[in-house]
This record gives structure tokens, sequence and C-alpha cells, in this order.
């Protein structure tokens, strides 16, 4: 337990992506069987011991130093298991501190009366970062910034296998994953990917613009809308429904919907959307219900989730992955016609005869819920990872605003001492008369290495106040802010959230005065509204003419 | 306990009290550590919020004066006053003496005493040893004045050798980058040098330039620091898992762009709380401090058994609370010019 505190607690400080695998690789590669194996779960989501509520821990604190000693502490913390893993203290008569392993198998044992007794003695055992991260752990609020996929990448570099070689076993493994160390540390074969609903690492696409894609041959290719959502993978087999998110990370839990609606099976790609009256909701809409381990009756009937195919890599028992996506394809289109599915529809292709046809398509194209094209292949096998050529992604062009920046704060690693996080805000009326600005948005890439010194300097010479690691600056540079598009927001003081917002030019040229005000915004909202006749009326009932698709 | 029977009639705020200038002792005419200039003052230990330069005539220990004379161009216009630890001077109709306080070189515990009566003012101090002070010496007396810097029950410093191991750990886990250490120049530098020598690690270790003068300052009084050097005199270094020691306030600076991907230690007693150690973004947060953790605070209102404690800057209410459960006769006491200074 304390080897995994130690590294939680190393995390928890690390921002950098290669520093964190680097934590994780070293800590898997020191610790044994099978406490590793049980890190590595906490570490992807897979555990779950909701057992110490917060009122046991205040209970204990009191009981500890007294209620005022406890209050006050608690008060300078901000943190109630944080607060108790700080004041109580190590009684070394207590005996060594558990095993990770003893801890979780204990706790599988236990019953709630029991806990409260074992986690007295494990506190008394323990040091103050194994109590927090235990009391982390218990409490169920383990953030220390590392998502699944990263801790499954820790694990396949240590065994020097690529991260899709671990995803494709992982669905049939448990923990504490014993086979998983045998096959990556000691040549042990490799385990049986479950044949059931397990993932099957996706195939990207990589980015293209215009220019580029004179050297491509129009006829070889295939172009879809590309969504606003979130890609998912449907898989179901022998009984298993999963549904997953891009890296493999199973997100059924928060979409029983949809599981309930598989009927079928097989594994497909496609777009994971918030759908109402056929029309496809904001990808807002669609975030309200990421993340969540139970879902409420209420949210399941206003927002809706719904699955837009694309692809078909596994059917009828057999893989399809092999197969060109012409193929593929004809056997999707002829398996939806089977059978309406009120949760499910066919992303349909968009018929073009050459580049600029599709370009005018793309240029027209301005509802919501749509990003812009995908253009794939048709002779492209299903190949996990980015392999360069056979798919495409061809964004929509970005909006743009002009905004002013309003704060900056540090970035970390190579930027830690580079201002590099700007929030800037758009022009409203102020409350006392006049204009004010209200953030709408914050961004922390889109410049180049010159650039970022530039505005770093340009911080440094007009702070006005500083607060921590956040500096305020003077209201007069205007930065041009490309987004992918805007949606309300209650969250943000502005009433306006935008997605994927970057710096696209640094507009000295221009005063703080003429940037762009929160109506202006606004405004952008409603012409791209979910209302606009393209996103919706794409259910399988509306388009009979799928099945025909373009030959090359 | 109490150590004269004859003072109950002598209420000690009478000739000892808190002014805008500081704290003032009257029957001997003197301040300790004002925070502005003035005709006498006794300084406890060199820390800028302690030791100010300017005054007319200044008490303290030989180590704290040359600290003093480092910091302040020599201090020509202040009249100097050397005063061993153990050793006492009359000022006015007050006998002063010094007993060590374990926080830095030449820091002491002011001990005043009038018609009987004694007073122990400890300025900052800490209870677990230090290689570079001798440690800190319970004085019995009838009121001690101390700090509450860390006066939470939170604050439990754990072991200096722990922590840094922990940035020896980090040196083996990335030995492409460098560890950029932040340190207080007086005191925290020294003491994190010495505890890297203790731990067996004996590579150059590089100092920022605002370090060299008071390290210089610990080595002339016999505190073995090793091979270090300043970055500014590095030729064709690459820092690739170097540790380098500068000042907090340097780690976010553009000074810190020449090393190779930097890690940002920070030593403080402030990095044993989370927010506080994100808020001054450490990536390596070492609880190394100078000042006592509550298990020390609460231990020395033990040891020194004075029936009346006064608390000054820091978390007051805390300690307060405890002393009082103690049965002891507890009260804040507001000075000025005390800041939660890093430490």
């Amino acid at each position: 337990m304390q080897a995994f505190a130690r590294l939680l607690d190393s995390l928890s400080f690390q921002p950098a992506r290669n520093a964190k695998l680097r934590l994780i690789e070293t800590y898997l590669r020191e610790t044994p069987d099978p406490d590793r194996g049980w890190a590595l779960a906490a570490l992807t989501g897979g555990l779950d011991f909701p057992s110490a509520k917060p009122a046991l821990l205040r209970g204990f604190g009191q009981e500890k130093i007294g209620e005022e000693l406890f209050a006050l502490s608690y008060d300078y913390v901000g943190d109630l298991a944080e607060t108790l893993a700080l004041i109580w203290e190590t009684e070394p008569a207590a005996g060594p501190p558990p095993t990770l392993a003893e801890v979780i198998e204990t706790l599988q044992r236990a019953t709630r009366t029991q806990t409260p007794a074992i986690l007295k003695r494990w506190l008394d055992t323990l040091d103050s970062t194994g109590r927090w991260a235990l009391l982390k752990f218990l409490t169920g609020a383990l953030r220390v910034g590392v998502s699944a996929r990263l801790a499954k990448q820790a694990v396949a570099n240590i065994g020097g296998q690529p991260v899709d070689a671990v995803e494709e076993v992982w669905h049939g493994l448990e923990a504490p994953y014993r086979p998983l160390f045998d096959w990556l540390l000691q040549g042990a074969p490799r385990p049986q990917s479950n044949a059931g609903a397990a993932f099957l690492p996706a195939m990207l696409a990589n980015p293209i613009d215009r220019s580029e894609l004179d050297a491509l041959d129009p006829a070889h290719f295939r172009a879809e809308w590309k969504w606003d959502g979130i890609r998912v993978q449907v898989a179901a087999s022998g009984g298993l429904k999963r549904l997953y998110s891009r890296a493999g990370e199973d997100v059924s839990g928060a979409f029983p919907d949809i599981i309930e609606a598989i009927d079928f099976e097989g594994v497909f790609d496609g777009e994971l959307l918030v759908r109402r009256e056929n029309a496809v909701a904001p990808f807002n809409d669609l975030q309200q219900r990421l993340n969540r381990k139970t879902v409420m009756p209420k949210m399941l009937k206003e927002h809706p989730a719904h699955v837009r195919l694309y692809d078909v890599l596994w059917l009828e028992g057999q893989d399809l992955r092999g197969l060109s996506f012409d193929e593929r394809r004809i056997r999707l289109e002829a398996w939806i016609a089977l059978k309406e599915r009120p949760r499910f529809d066919l992303s349909p292709l968009v018929t073009f005869a050459d580049w600029e046809e599709l370009a005018a398509k793309r240029e027209e194209m301005r509802a919501d819920g749509i990003e812009g094209l995908m253009l794939k292949r048709g002779d492209s096998a299903y190949l996990s990872g980015r392999p360069k050529g056979p798919w495409f992604k061809w964004k929509r062009d970005p909006m743009l605003a002009d905004c002013v920046m309003m704060y900056a704060q540090r970035g970390h690693g190579k930027r830690s001492s580079f201002y590099s996080d700007f929030t800037f805000g758009c022009w409203r009326d102020g409350a006392a008369g006049g204009l004010e600005l209200a953030p709408v948005g914050k961004a922390y890439f889109g410049f180049t290495d010159e650039e970022l010194r530039w505005l770093d300097k340009w911080v440094r010479d007009h702070t006005t106040n500083r607060y921590g690691p956040v500096r305020e600056v003077e209201q007069k540079l205007v930065l041009e802010i490309a987004f992918d598009g805007i949606a309300r927001s209650t969250r943000h003081k502005s009433g306006v959230a935008m997605r994927f917002p970057r710096i696209n030019r640094i507009r000295t040229d221009k005063l703080a005065a003429e940037a762009d005000t929160v109506d202006n915004l606004l405004r952008l909202l409603t012409k791209s509204g979910p209302e606009s006749p393209l996103a919706g009326g794409m259910s399988h009932a509306h388009y009979p003419s799928v099945i025909v698709t373009e030959e090359p | 306990m109490a150590i004269t029977t004859a003072t109950e009639t002598l209420n000690p705020r009478t000739w000892l009290y808190p002014t805008p200038r500081g704290l003032y002792c009257e029957p001997g005419d003197f301040y300790i550590d004002p925070a502005f200039a003035v005709p006498r003052a006794v300084i406890t230990h060199g820390h800028g919020d302690h030791a100010r330069p300017g005054h007319r005539k200044a008490l303290a220990t030989p180590e704290t004066l040359a600290i003093m004379r480092t910091r302040f161009q020599d201090m020509p216009d202040t009249e100097q006053q050397a005063l061993k630890y153990g050793e006492s001077v009359r000022i006015g109709d007050v006998e002063v003496g010094f007993a060590p306080a374990g926080h830095i070189l030449g820091s002491a515990q002011a001990v005043l005493a009038y018609k009987g009566q004694r007073i122990v003012v400890s300025g900052d101090y800490k209870r677990r040893p230090d290689p570079t002070c001798p440690p800190f010496e319970p004085v019995p007396c009838d009121v001690f004045i101390t700090e509450a810097t860390f006066a939470l029950p939170v604050f439990h410093h754990p072991s200096d050798a722990g922590e840094i191991g922990k940035l020896l750990r980090s040196v083996a886990t990335f030995p492409e980058r460098t560890h950029l250490v932040g340190v207080y120049a007086l005191g925290k530098c020294q003491r994190v040098i010495r505890l890297l020598r203790e731990a067996g690690y004996d590579k150059r270790i590089w100092l920022h330039g605002g370090l060299m003068s008071l390290c210089k300052l610990y080595q002339e009084h016999g505190v073995d620091l090793g091979d270090v050097a300043p970055v500014s005199e590095a030729i064709l270094e690459t820092f690739k898992g170097a540790i380098v020691l500068c000042p907090p306030s340097a780690l976010a600076d553009r000074w810190s762009r020449r090393f190779a991907e930097p890690i940002a230690a920070v030593c403080s007693g402030w990095m044993n709380v989370r927010a506080r150690a994100r808020q001054r973004g450490a990536e390596l947060p070492l609880v190394i401090s100078d000042h006592a953790d509550w298990p020390e605070l609460t231990q020395t209102l033990k040891d020194v058994g004075a029936p009346r404690v006064w608390v000054t800057h820091g978390r007051e209410e805390a300690l307060v609370h405890y002393a009082r459960g103690l049965g002891i006769d507890a009260e804040a006491l507001h000075l000025a010019g005390r800041e939660d200074e890093d430490s």
C-alpha cells in the first residue's frame, strides 16, 4: 500500500504525460504480483469501494483531536480525506502497513459494520501519504489525472508491446491480471483475447486540408459526415453487451438506454449522439451524459442516446476487419436494412464526383452536429491505430472571434516558466453601466514557439495583478480565437462555452474596443442551431437510398 | 514551572509588550526583532522579517551579526554587539541572554529577566536535529512567547531523510531531467545541501547566484557543503540529471529556461498540504521546514512549563486553544511585520 500511495502521490503532482508513464512503468516493474495488478485495476477504474462516507471520516477526526481543532484543520486544508490523513499519527506498535492486495481482499470480504475498525487499524500503520491514498481510494475520489488508456500504455511499455495488443486482451482479463504480467514480463504466451464483447482497437484518421486533397484520386475515396459526438464501439456477443469509447474504456454504465437496445451480436463502429425527435442535439447535451456512474430516468428521457453506425468489424461470428471498406459497407447496409432499430441508424455516404463538388457540399453544411467530412479509401482494411493514408478527417473551417486576453497562467514541464494558458473575454454590458469583459474561454495552444515567447513577455510586461500562479493583465491585447463550435453554458460566467478553442492569430493591429461582444457569439449559436434541417431527418426510415452506394 | 515566587504582583505585559514598531521591552528600552529601524534592537536570527537594517545598536549572536553584515552591506552605521549562546548582558534594568533555537545558523531565543521574572522570546524554532546549527534548548520561564507558523494538527513534518529520499528517487527515475529545488536562501538551502550529503549524494550541487554568498558564510562557519558551484560558472554543462538549488521565485523565472526539462521541487513546510503545493506549482513537493510542526510546538509548551504563553505569527487560534486545554494562560500576541514566510 505504501508503494502504491507513493505512486499516486507522485502522479497527482506530475502534469506531464510522459513523466506519468515513467512513474507508472517504474512502479509496475518494481512491485510484485498481485499488488501491481490491483494497482493497475485501481488506475484503470476497475475497482470501486465506496465504503467510507464523509461522516465516518469526520467522526474519526473529531474523536482524535476534538471538534474545535478538527474544524480549524479541515477549514485550512479544505479536503476531508486529506485532513484526516494529516492529523492521524502513525502508531509504531500497530505493526507493518497492509499490502495493497491485503487492503482489497479484506474490503471485498468485510461487512459494512466491520469496515470502521479495520480502517482505523490501517490508518495507525500507514504514513500520511499512505493514509491519504487509502482514504481517497475508499471514498472513491482517486483523482490523479491518469486515464485508463494511459495506464494500459504504461503496462504495454514495460513489455515492449503496442498498447493495442494490450487492449485486445484486456477485456478478457480480470484483476489482478496475473496472465498479463506473465506475458509481458516473463515470456508466457499471450492471453486469449475474449472473442465476445471485447474491444477491438479503433482505426483513426489523419487530418487533411483542401490543398492536400489534389494529390489524391477522388474515385478511391468514400465520404461521410463527421459527426460531432463521441466515437464509440458497440460490441455484443454471447449475451455480453458493451459500449466502449474510442480508447477502449467501457462506458456501458453511463448509457443503459443503448445497452438495452442491443438485440444483436456483432461489433460496430459509430458515433454516440444525443438525439431528440430526429435532430442531433449539440455536443454539450451529450457531455451531460458522460462520466456518470448512475443515470437518472429524467436524464435518459431528456437526453436520449443514439448511435449512428459507420462501420462493422465483426458480424455473425466473423471478423470483417480484413475486408475492404466497400465490402464492409455493403454488409453494414444490408444488416441495417433487415430491421428498424430506433437507437441505431446508418451514417449516410456523401456522394461526389470530384473534390470541388465535395468542397461545395462541405461549405453548405453548416449544421450543428457535423464537424466536417471523413474520407475513407474504398479498399482500406480496418487497421488499428492511425495508419497514414487510408482515412482522413477534413474538418469544417473553424469559427473565429476576436477576444481580449484577461488572465494568463504558467504552463507545465517545458512550459513551466512560460505564461502559456490564456483566458480571454468578450464585451458585454457591465453592471455599472458601460462595457465589461466576460471570460468566454481558455486556450493553451495554436501559437508557435516564437509567438509563445512574445506572449510570455507581453504578459510579464502588462501584469496588473497576481493570484498565485495566475496573472491578470491589462485588457488591451486582441487574440483571434478559432473554435469548432459554441454552446450555451450555465457553468461559464458569460453563458457560452467554446468547443476546442485555440489561438489563431495575435492581433496587435486591433484595439481591444474592436473585439467581439458576447452577443456576437450568441448569434453564432443560433446560426448553427440544432433545429437546422440537416442534422435531423437522418434516421433509417428517411433514408431508403442509403442501400445504394456509388461503386468506384 | 514558574521559577520565581515574587512574580504574582508583576504583570509581564507591563514590561514587555507589542508596539507598532515591534515587541518592546520598556525597562531595557529595546525592541526584539523590530519591523522598523530603532535605536536599540535585539535580533533572534537573520531572516528578513526578524533582522532589518538601519538600527543604531544591534545585539545578536556572532553568527547572526555575520549574516546581517552579508545581507546589509556590512552595516557600518550599526553599533554591533555580539553575544554567544549561554552568555548574558545587562541592558537597562534587564538581563538579556541567548539560548539556541535550532532554526538556522545563529538563531537564538532571547531570554529576558527582570525583577525575578523570566520571559523567553523564542523567535522561530524547531526541535528536530539540523546539521547546520545547535539544537533548541528549553529554558524554564514565566512567560514563553512561541511562533505558530505550523500550529495546526495537520502539520506533522515527516523525516528529513525520507523527503531527501524522495528527491533522490526522482533523480533516479528521471535521469535526463534537471531537478530544480526551490529553497529559502538562508538556512533551508544549506540544510538541504547537508541532508543530501548525509544521504550519500556526493556529486556537484549547482546553485543559483543568489544563494552563493550565504553558502560561503556557512562554509566559513564550519558547515561542510561539499562540491557546490554557481550555475553561471558552468561550461558545457547540460544539467541533465543535475540537482540545482535556487530561490523559490526563480523556479518559474526565465532563469530556469536553461535547464533540461526541469522538474520543480519545492522545500517547505507548506508542501504538507496538497492545495498549497499545487498553488506553488510544485511537481515534487518536499516537506522540509525550519519551523516546529504541531507535535514539536505542543511538546515545547510542555518542556518549558511556562504558566503563561503568548502565541505570535501564524495560526494562533489552534495553539491557544490547545494550551488552554493544558491549563496554561494562553493568548495571541499580534506583532507587526510578521509574514507567512516560506519555511
